[in-house]
């Protein structure tokens, strides 16, 4: 053992000094990290999909909740001139990224492959860097779902909630019988993924897109907002102690295990409940976060593609891009995510309840334009100006001396401050 | 002949590997990390002229006073205790203590495991749901309070306590070191005059340590300052961003933001504060050894 | 006789206060390492009905075995196993070329000054403070254009580079108490440069050869931000690996396999300062404190 690290240690040390790493033929490097149970599970799906092409997948998983981690290893990766051949990347980070013209173009395969007909326009447009494909969407994910344990609800002789006011008194009896009723996990995503389902239930659509989309000041810093703001640090006081830090799976995970109520949190939530082999409807419901009925807020997972230079890889990647957008894949990876399939006309047999609700409204929402980007993940506008609303909502909520009408002219400056380019 | 200007020259010779890579890699990407923090660098670096608007921001944001005040808590406090500590329990192990080998490695393995390995069991610890409050309500102190990791205001201070139990030994092993290289003789002769050993102590081996305090604080200041790994394992920054410190702040802007410009702007104040810190020491370290 | 007995009563006291104080501290740091411990031999509903303190009543090395070749670090399920072994092969190199390095430069820096050489000295001290994260991204440029990007040895090379400014620190502080005159008397003796070295001044550098590779060893196998950047997928070092299996997690949070394989990964660092921890301190005792 020694005597074989220490003969590796030392073609390892001369290898340093002659450089040039030897590439395999039809490989696909995947950033990604998705390294939770119901979500690795699903990138499993791709690979083996992949490998049943004759390719070679290398799998880069990098931890840490957001991606923050992934998000620096890719920038190194580009900057030394090696990016990997597929990342997961969203949003419009997808625009940031076209803009240092590193991504490569997808047209041929789409056209190919009638990407066009086959995808939503809304996730069609979340795609294209100036009119041209150049990442490949695996899923939709609507965030604005709330789960409920009806186990727990029974024991304190709670009602199911519809309404904020129904959902408030619910959560008094189950405090009251000593359970968690707001399963929580205390962490600047998390309490802004509560925040837009509450801005959205309670202001309406339009104002929400207002507000964070079109990022207007007057709707930032407005009454509503600061109702918004109340009702978030309402529900603060549902939350258990320990919950600051706790990652969002452990906050299903409280759910799953009969120890709290309700959780707000996007469909991956229901590949922990599937994982841990729950069922849908009794075991755990689904249903919009209150106020939210008919209305969606889209969370589109996707893999940009990067510039390769190897031809053999570069077959390889346009293979992965194929892969993802076959119905076979679209099926088995969301039923493992959580999430519904990003092309049109699936078969949903297989899916649940939940799964199935979600696409009759994606389709619905988009027809009645109550269909919005997700502010919490990186759906509605760029990193920076995320991260100042993240910054004035998780001060906030953490900050019980914070009024919520200072929160709103707080997140109305901020807003602003991170905009000037 | 050439053989002996090749002699000359080696030394020379030996140094200009290193010359060059402090040259490169640390000089030259210092100065590139200034020139990125007067860019318009966003996503990526772009190494254009914008003036001092990244500074400006770095000033406007609310995140930047709470990670500089953050540091100067942690900073003092962990600096502070880990001297205290370590000179105490240096202290106290040379008093020619059965089973001293066992007892020092105990201080010490703490420097051996990276915060990525002991976060976890911290986190543990101190959350108040699993940890040692729990332990204390089950063994019946119902009432008992220390929620400090979840807790805005109290959460810097359970960085203190994690970051003083890793680096607290290394530095009693400064201590050790410094006791045992004192003279003996000087200590005969205070004894002979009747001194106490507390005497002794204090007028005698603590000043005559200066050198091993010096060492001790250079390394628990860049410590200090680079803490990184620490914060992210424990509390991630918060709750909300309450426990940030300069370098995490720096990493949060700069890689996970696309905020480039602002993260060089923050990190050039936090190298100009670890300038202040080391120019002296340089000065003076180089300084004693032209009189010695 | 009743005055030597209260001194031989102070005395004793005096110990025994001595010892629990040392106890006392003792315990404050072994007490995460025992919580790892313990939690890593307990089944999970043991876990959950105890509290952290209490001792395992069915101990059992499953969760140790999970850890190493079957729990999942994302999309692989092999456990830590591979990880452990590529930390290995990265840490050896690095350790060895920079330690190697430091002897040199501190050998020049104190024995063959020239003028300027102390201001390579203080021109490298400043990259013993640098903030990592700076260098980041110029570096994985350089690595691009070296060719080695995302591999082992550009990882190496990363860890000699920024390990070089302790490295030289340590051996400059050491060789400065070894008197000049050793080495005059050899150059008037007609030795080169490098006889010198290796006959005369590596011999007498054990002590501080071992506070190197120590410090190395330990830095390196506990990097945890070098390893993530600059290293790809199935090379990843075992850190990397741990954060990966720690965030990996269905349903159920496993604590008894997070700490074991916490564990696995602070082994090696563990084992040296356990085994060579007394040769750690004399090593400082004998030169670099003064640093």
């Amino acid at each position: 053992m020694l005597k074989k690290i220490l003969s590796k240690s030392i073609a390892i040390a001369l290898l340093a000094m002659s450089a040039s790493a030897v590439v395999h033929a039809g490989e696909v490097e995947v950033l990604h990290f998705w390294t939770s149970g119901g979500e690795a599970k699903s990138a499993a799906e791709l690979k083996k999909m992949l490998e049943a092409k004759g390719h070679t997948w290398k799998d880069f998983a990098v931890a840490g909740g957001g991606g923050e981690n992934a998000m620096t290893v890719l920038k190194s990766r580009v900057v030394s001139g090696n990016p990997p051949a597929a990342a997961q990347i969203k949003g419009p980070t997808i625009q940031e990224w076209g803009d240092e013209g590193v991504l490569t173009n997808l047209n041929s395969v789409a056209e190919s492959e009638k990407w066009n007909d086959l995808l939503p326009s809304v996730v069609a447009d979340a795609m294209k860097y100036k009119g041209n494909y150049v990442a490949a969407p695996v899923n939709v994910h609507r965030v604005n779902w709330m789960w409920l344990n009806p186990a727990v609800f029974k024991k304190a002789g709670a009602e199911i909630p519809k309404t904020w006011d129904e959902l408030f008194a619910a959560a008094d009896k189950i405090k009251a019988a000593g359970l968690t009723a707001i399963a929580h996990g205390g962490q600047p995503w998390q309490d802004s993924t509560t925040f837009e389902s509450i801005v959205l239930g309670t202001a309406g659509a339009d104002f929400y897109r207002k507000a964070f989309v079109d990022l207007d000041p007057a709707s930032l810093d407005s009454e509503a907002m600061v109702k918004a703001f109340d009702m978030l640090r309402k529900t603060k006081g549902y939350t258990d102690k320990d919950a600051p830090g706790r990652e969002w799976n452990m906050a299903t995970a409280m759910l799953i295990n009969d120890k709290a109520a309700i959780q707000f949190m996007g469909d991956w939530a229901k590949g922990e409940f599937t994982a841990a082999k729950k069922e849908a409807g009794k075991d755990f419901l689904c249903m919009p976060a209150p106020g939210t009925a008919g209305m969606f807020t889209f969370n589109i997972d996707s893999f940009a593609m990067f510039e390769l230079k190897d031809e053999k890889n570069k077959a390889a990647q346009v293979d992965l891009a194929k892969t993802i957008m076959e119905p076979g894949f679209q099926e088995v990876f969301n039923l493992n995510k959580g999430s519904i399939p990003a092309r049109l006309n699936m078969d949903m047999a297989k899916f649940d309840t939940c799964a199935k609700d979600s696409s009759a409204e994606f389709v619905k929402s988009a027809a009645d334009k109550t269909l919005v980007p997700s502010m919490a993940h990186g759906m509605a506008m760029f990193s920076a100006v995320q991260g100042a609303v993240y910054d004035t909502v998780t001060k906030f909520y953490n900050d019980d001396a914070m009024s919520s009408k200072d929160a709103a002219k707080a997140l109305a400056s901020a807003v602003k401050a991170a905009q000037t380019k | 002949m050439v053989t002996k200007w090749l002699e000359r020259i080696m030394p020379r010779l030996v140094l200009a590997p290193t010359f060059v890579i402090a040259l490169v890699f640390i000089h030259g990407f210092i100065l590139l990390n200034a020139w990125l923090s007067f860019s318009s660098s966003n996503l990526m670096p772009k190494y254009d002229w914008a003036g001092f608007i990244q500074y400006e921001r770095l000033f406007a944001n609310e995140r930047t006073a709470v990670a500089a005040t953050n540091l100067f808590i942690f900073a003092t406090l962990f600096i502070l205790i880990c001297l205290f500590l370590g000179l105490l329990m240096a202290i106290l192990l040379d008093q020619r203590i059965r089973g001293e080998g066992v007892i020092r490695t105990i201080y010490l393995y703490p420097m051996a495991l990276s915060f990525i390995v002991t976060g976890t069991a911290w986190k543990w610890i101190l959350n108040p749901g699993l940890g040692f409050e729990k332990l204390m309500h089950d063994i019946g102190f119902e009432t008992f309070q220390f929620d400090w990791l979840v807790n805005s205001e109290m959460a810097i201070y359970t960085v203190v306590i994690a970051g003083v139990w890793q680096s607290s030994g290394f530095v009693m092993a400064l201590f050790l070191a410094g006791l045992r290289g004192i003279d003996e003789s000087i200590i005969k002769a205070a004894q002979i005059d009747g001194a106490s050993l507390p005497t002794i102590y204090r007028k005698i081996i603590i000043p005559g340590m200066r050198p091993v305090f010096f060492s001790a604080f250079i390394i628990l200041a860049h410590i200090a300052i680079k803490s990184f790994d620490l914060v992210m394992a424990l509390t991630g920054g918060g709750p909300g961003y309450s426990s940030d410190l300069p370098a995490t702040f720096m990493y949060t802007f700069a890689f996970t933001r696309g905020q480039i410009g602002i993260g060089a702007a923050s990190a050039m104040m936090m190298l100009m504060t670890v300038m202040a810190v080391i120019v002296p020491y340089l000065y003076s370290e180089l300084r004693s050894q032209r009189h010695a | 006789m009743l005055n030597s007995g209260t001194i031989r009563w102070n005395h004793v006291l005096g110990r025994a206060f001595i010892y629990l104080m040392l106890g006392a501290f003792a315990l404050y740091y072994l007490i995460p390492l025992f919580v790892m411990v313990v939690t890593s031999l307990k089944p999970l509903d043991e876990i959950r009905s105890g509290n952290l303190l209490s001792l395992p009543m069915q101990p059992t090395f499953e969760a140790w075995g999970i850890a190493w070749n079957s729990a999942c670090t994302g999309v692989q399920c092999n456990g830590l196993q591979g990880y452990f072994y590529n930390s290995m092969i990265m840490v050896i190199p690095a350790m060895l070329i920079s330690t190697l390095l430091g002897a040199m430069n501190g050998y020049v820096l104190t024995k063959w000054k020239f003028p300027g050489s102390n201001v390579v000295f203080s021109m490298l001290l400043v990259g013993c403070f640098i903030p990592f994260q700076v260098i980041l991204l110029p570096m994985a440029k350089v690595l691009g254009m070296v060719g080695l990007a995302g591999s082992l040895p550009g990882l190496v090379m990363v860890h000699v580079i920024y390990g070089l400014a302790f490295t030289t620190l340590f051996f400059r502080n050491y060789y400065i108490t070894i008197p000049d005159e050793l080495i005059n008397a050899a150059r008037i003796d007609g030795a080169s440069f490098w006889t010198t070295f290796f006959k005369i001044i590596l011999p007498l550098s054990t002590p501080i050869i071992v506070v190197s590779t120590i410090w190395q060893f330990t830095q390196i196998w506990n990097d945890f931000l070098f390893g993530v950047i600059y290293s790809s997928g199935e090379q990843q070092p075992i850190t990397v690996a741990l954060n990966n299996l720690v965030n990996t997690s269905t349903g159920v949070k496993r604590y008894n396999v997070d700490m074991a394989g916490a564990i696995i990964a602070a082994l090696p660092t563990l084992f040296v300062y356990v085994v060579a921890g007394k040769y750690f301190v004399r090593g400082l005792t004998a030169g670099s404190v003064k640093g």
